[in-house]
């Protein structure tokens, strides 16, 4: 319900307060109260001002996507976009002054709402943040966002905030313009927004008064102009033409501004509906919103196990993996303990948390004294004892099996009893680690990436032996440090590792075929990966993956089963032969000059001897499809149990295409039927690799998708 | 079908493009009607013989704007019945005059036209008239759209021309066109640019520097680095993905000259011709244009010449003196190796980059630069081709009559 009240000086304040909900919400509810209020509003005979507040502890958040995600009816998307802005056109020009009083957040829509109004005051609320966010899901803000903004702020000004996404805090919002004024209590909010009422008794937005010009000027002024034509190449530089969004804000900003305010708002619908009703716009919101909201709100976790937070970490091997595992940890409040070898490399894995600290004190975002409490909790040692009462153990010491036995029987003799064991490995399997245990159903694997700080995925590993409860206690550990989980089951490689590789076999394939090294690259990058599959080589290295290879080659053996093989293998091995590892070495597929870029090693060409070179797409589906259809394969296999771990596990766990919407969400906007005909063309050209999963047939043939 | 010919051809000095430029001070109507005062007094000319006059122009707004051809006629007191117009094809809009020209005439629809072009860069600069092409996000995105600069680098970098070979080929022109402008070859069609009183504003080219050497083209500073490290080398990779940089070859010393100026040439039938007692001086064999990949752009006049050619039913052995727009030095090599034409054929009195390029103006001003070399050395056949934005090229032939 929206609560209507009238004070003794005639301003109304509508305090939205939406029913069974945490937060107010644009939905077809909210339009409707949105209305009535608008009708009541301009009924009143004594109205002196509006005052549009929440009753929730945010403002408002943007519109409910679930209506929008499934219609793809242009006509009707577009009518929808333009009566949500006709509702905001009447309260803007009401003629009567309006207060978006910002208690809380306001995002996207809820945003575009406040900037209809005529001023926006903000509480300091901590936790506020204000800003246009449609871009990272592939849309526009179609309620007017890339109309007001730009006239509000500028062309130039508004565009970071339209086509990045950016959000801001109370005090930066207020210094961006975003907002026009902050106040300290939430009374002090609605007396100042009473107070400009008064104040200003007749009120129009500066775009609605005669002879308004958008601060900065608009497209015609020489000084944009001169501006303007590389703005869509500064987007295409991070874009590769892959996200429609960017553009067709930029768009929308630019046609926008030289014509009058409604013919820029009906441009922006065009331009929304365009985006609403396309293909990247719906991947995005499956990964980005369905998928990452089902994975956050816990469906891969044991339904039956309460919450287990993690109070005393240990972390064994100080190592990039262990000491970047301890900082997430202590920044999140857990004790933590780190143990090495020796305590030299212990405390030189804790200086890793010092540097990162002492850099977010020097920008300002922590003060010395909350960096001295994160550093304080993590305790350097070499002492196995000192793991003792830890209810978490995260093992990170190198990719060898003895090894890693020693330091379970080790850790398990002192840590807490009723704890967790777990193994950051990112490629042994799990159930086999676990015949170390003396209590393998409390046995796990945690897979980070690296570097830790930043990566937000953590990939889980249950054993053939972990139970729920071991799960339970990994999800809400990687939770507690505010990181995305994905829980898998045990295999080679697990899921991540695994589909990666193929990626970059398929990239040094390419190059055994004699397709150009450098257009092997770009195409990666146009692909949308993050990384061309060559550089991604050198960076995990050659040597790694041969290593991994033999290991595997060998389990093969002993099973009694020929080893697997691949056309990138004997590429591999050729610059293995010449001592070219990858990065570490200083010479991969790339060469590192001391003293400047990294570039592609000019013996490639001699190595492998250009032949004739596909066209771009062929090579961007080899790449992308060989991925999908081991995704497939992993879901197939039970290595995978849910859709989401799989699309979100690929965009955050190796940079898979995000606008793709992952592995899986590729193959559903692909059309399963069209999918299938092009891997069993290149089943044909290039092998099994590409060979259609059952499972994949059988949903075409039910008509559904992943 | 009757056949094209160009009796006359004549055109101003090319002043330096910016406010110190001597034309600055002339609108650029002036530097039209001036030269169509010359044409008529020239050729004893009665003005309402003349059915057009058609201009190239790229920056038709302002001084340049509402039908420049039509008004400057009307301004040098032509007769009434003299209708005009203007066309923009970018950078070939002066040689597009004459080919349009001469297919009227060949068609027999016209007897006589005037064509030519004007383009005052001082007054009306470069990219002032916006445009869908860049200004719009959106067509700007779906052309894969770069500047000419940069088009230029990435010719460079796909042919492999060296920083070195295009200040050699600027070197050259600087050379062979100080060298011609000393033996006084231009002397014949430059026509004075003068004032309201008669005096002399300016009587020869004045963009050149023929004190150039190599070293002092070597210390200028790549025009495009910047821009294109901002984004447009990105968009250029994107396009040519087995790249993996630009290589920023081009700077002012290796760019064609902003100028300003204006050329006229006058095109009619061998009958209108004897009526009025005009003397042709060569025909108008072929004219082709073509347009190739546009975010390379500048690719356009290898095809084109090639088009031309085979469609007059002739080969580059047949063309004595071959002409381009020097609009970047890699765009000139690129033509060469295209057309496979020798270094004595091309641009033997030097080009645009020491001479400047008045974009409207520089089809007609290149087709009368070899028209004259051809008379100076007795040789018969010249191929005039300029690179055009877009990925068009343009080409005109013509043989000595």
């Amino acid at each position: 319900m929206f609560r209507y009240e009238k004070d003794q000086d005639n301003i109304v304040t509508i305090t939205m307060d939406m029913q069974n909900r945490s937060a107010n919400v644009i939905n077809d509810e909210f339009g409707k109260l949105f209305t009535d209020a608008l009708d009541k509003l301009s009924k009143e005979e004594t109205l002196a001002g509006v005052i549009i507040a929440s009753a929730k502890s945010t403002f408002l958040a943007g519109a409910d996507l679930d209506g929008l995600y499934k219609n793809t009816d242009p006509q009707s998307v577009f009518n929808m976009c333009e009566d949500l802005k006709k509702g905001l056109r009447k309260l803007e020009t009401l003629g009567k002054p309006v207060v978006a009083a910002l208690n809380g957040a306001a995002l996207g829509g809820g945003y575009e709402v406040a900037l209809a109004c005529h001023r926006r005051i903000a509480l300091k609320n901590p936790k506020s943040q204000f800003g246009l966010p449609e871009v990272t899901l592939g849309l526009l803000p179609g309620g007017g966002g890339t109309v007001r903004l730009p006239r509000l702020i500028g062309l130039q000004n508004s565009l970071p905030f339209l086509t990045e996404g950016k959000k801001l805090k109370p005090e930066a919002a207020l210094k961006a313009g975003l907002v026009d004024d902050l106040a300290d209590t939430p009374e002090e909010l609605i007396a100042k927004s009473k107070e400009w009422i008064k104040n200003n008794p007749v009120s129009q937005n500066p775009w609605d008064v005669k002879g308004y010009k958008i601060p900065g000027g608009d497209p015609r002024n020489p000084k944009v102009a001169g501006m303007l034509p590389i703005v869509p190449a500064m987007t295409r530089k991070k874009t590769f033409n892959n996200y429609p969004a960017p553009q067709a804000i930029i768009s929308s900003v630019v046609e926008g501004t030289v014509v009058d305010f409604d013919t820029a708002s009906r441009i922006e619908s065009r331009y929304f509906t365009q985006l609403a009703t396309g293909k990247v716009s719906k991947n995005m919101i499956t990964a980005f919103w369905y998928n990452l909201n089902s994975i956050n709100a816990g469906a891969s976790r044991p339904k039956n196990v309460a919450p287990q937070p993690t109070k005393k970490l240990g972390v064994i091997g100080a190592g990039m993996m262990g000491s970047g595992i301890a900082y997430v940890s202590a920044v999140a409040g857990i004790e933590v303990v780190l143990k090495d070898s020796t305590l030299e490399k212990a405390e030189f894995g804790k200086s890793y948390s010092e540097k990162l600290l002492t850099k977010q004190v020097q920008r300002g975002k922590l003060t010395q004294e909350q960096a001295q409490a994160v550093l304080a909790r993590i305790t350097p040692t070499a002492d196995a004892n000192a793991v003792a009462g830890a209810d978490l153990i995260i093992e990170a010491v190198f990719e060898d099996r003895d090894l890693k036995a020693t330091v379970t029987k080790e850790s398990e003799s002192v840590m807490d009893a009723t704890g967790v064991y777990a193994s950051n490995t990112s490629t042994l399997p799990i159930t086999g680690l676990a015949k170390a245990s003396v209590r393998p159903e409390k046995f796990i694997g945690i897979h980070f990436f690296s570097p830790v700080d930043k990566m937000p995925l953590v990939e889980i590993i249950t054993g053939a032996e972990t139970n729920d409860e071991t799960l339970a206690k990994a999800f809400d550990y990687v939770k507690q440090i505010k990181k995305t989980p994905i829980v898998v089951n045990d295999s080679r490689g697990f899921y991540t590792s695994r589909v990666f590789s193929t990626y970059v076999l398929e990239g040094i394939s390419l190059l055994g075929e004699g397709q150009d090294p450098q257009y092997i690259e770009s195409t990666g990058l146009q692909a949308g990966m993050p990384v061309g599959p060559l550089a991604l080589t050198d960076e995990v290295s050659l040597s790694l993956m041969a290593h991994i290879r033999k290991q595997t080659a060998a389990d093969f053996e002993a099973e009694g089963k020929p080893a697997p093989t691949h056309p990138a293998y004997p590429v591999s091995e050729k610059l293995l032969a010449l001592n070219r590892p990858g990065k570490a070495a200083g010479a991969g597929f790339y060469e590192y000059p001391k003293d400047g870029k990294k570039h592609l090693w000019s013996g490639l060409n001699e190595l492998f001897p250009a032949g004739e070179q596909l066209p771009q797409q062929e090579i961007i589906d080899r790449l992308l499809f060989v991925q999908a259809l081991d995704t497939v394969r992993c879901l197939e296999e039970g290595v995978l149990t849910s859709v989401a771990d799989a699309n979100i596990g690929a965009i955050f766990g190796w940079g898979f295409a995000p606008f793709h919407g992952g592995t899986l969400q590729f193959i559903n906007a692909y059309g399963l039927d069209a999918f299938i005909a092009r891997a069993e063309g290149l089943q044909a050209k290039y092998g099994a690799r590409f060979a259609v999963p059952a499972l994949l047939k059988e949903k075409a043939a039910k008509g559904e998708k992943f | 079908m009757s056949e094209a010919y160009i009796f006359d051809a004549i055109r101003t000095p090319r002043g330096r493009g910016k406010k110190n430029g001597s034309l600055h001070e002339v609108a650029p109507i002036n530097l039209v009607a001036g030269l169509l005062k010359a044409m008529k007094e020239r050729n004893g000319l009665d003005t309402k013989e003349v059915e057009d006059v058609i201009l190239g122009c790229v920056t038709p707004i302002g001084d340049q704007g509402a039908n420049i051809a039509k008004t400057a006629a009307l301004h040098a007191g032509w007769d009434d019945s003299v209708s005009g117009f203007q066309l923009n094809r970018f950078c070939a809009s002066g040689l597009e005059a004459v080919n349009l020209a001469a297919a009227k005439v060949r068609s027999g629809w016209h007897d006589l036209v005037v064509a030519g072009g004007v383009e005052s860069m001082s007054r009306v600069p470069m990219g002032m008239d916006g445009g869908a092409w860049y200004l719009d996000p959106s067509v700007n995105f779906s052309t894969s759209f770069i500047p000419q600069g940069v088009s230029a680098d990435l010719i460079a970098t796909v042919e492999g021309f060296s920083r070195l070979d295009c200040d050699n080929y600027a070197l050259r022109s600087q050379q062979r066109a100080a060298a011609a402008k000393a033996a006084g070859y231009f002397k014949k069609s430059v026509i004075p640019v003068r004032d309201v009183n008669g005096l002399i504003v300016l009587e020869e080219d004045e963009y050149n520097r023929p004190d150039t050497t190599i070293e002092g083209l070597g210390s200028l500073s790549p025009s495009f680095a910047m821009p294109g490290e901002m984004g447009f080398d990105a968009v250029a990779l994107q396009r040519y993905p087995h790249l993996n940089s630009i290589n920023h070859v081009h700077h002012p010393g290796n760019s064609s000259g902003i100028v300003d100026g204006a050329a006229l040439i006058l095109i009619g039938s061998k009958e209108k011709g004897e009526a009025l007692g005009l003397k042709p001086r060569a025909k108008i064999v072929m004219a082709a244009h073509i347009s190739t990949e546009p975010t390379i752009m500048l690719t356009g006049p290898g095809p084109s010449s090639l088009l031309a050619l085979k469609k007059a039913g002739m080969t580059i052995n047949d063309i004595d003196l071959v002409e381009m727009n020097e609009a970047f030095a890699s765009a000139v090599l690129r033509l060469q190796r295209d057309i496979n034409v020798p270094d004595e054929k091309l641009n033997v009195n030097g080009g645009a980059i020491a001479l400047g390029h008045p974009l409207g103006a520089t089809g007609a001003i290149i087709l009368g630069t070899a028209l004259d070399e051809l008379e100076r050395t007795g040789k018969s056949t010249a191929l005039a081709t300029l690179c055009v934005g877009g990925g068009m090229g343009v080409t005109t032939i013509i043989e000595r009559v």
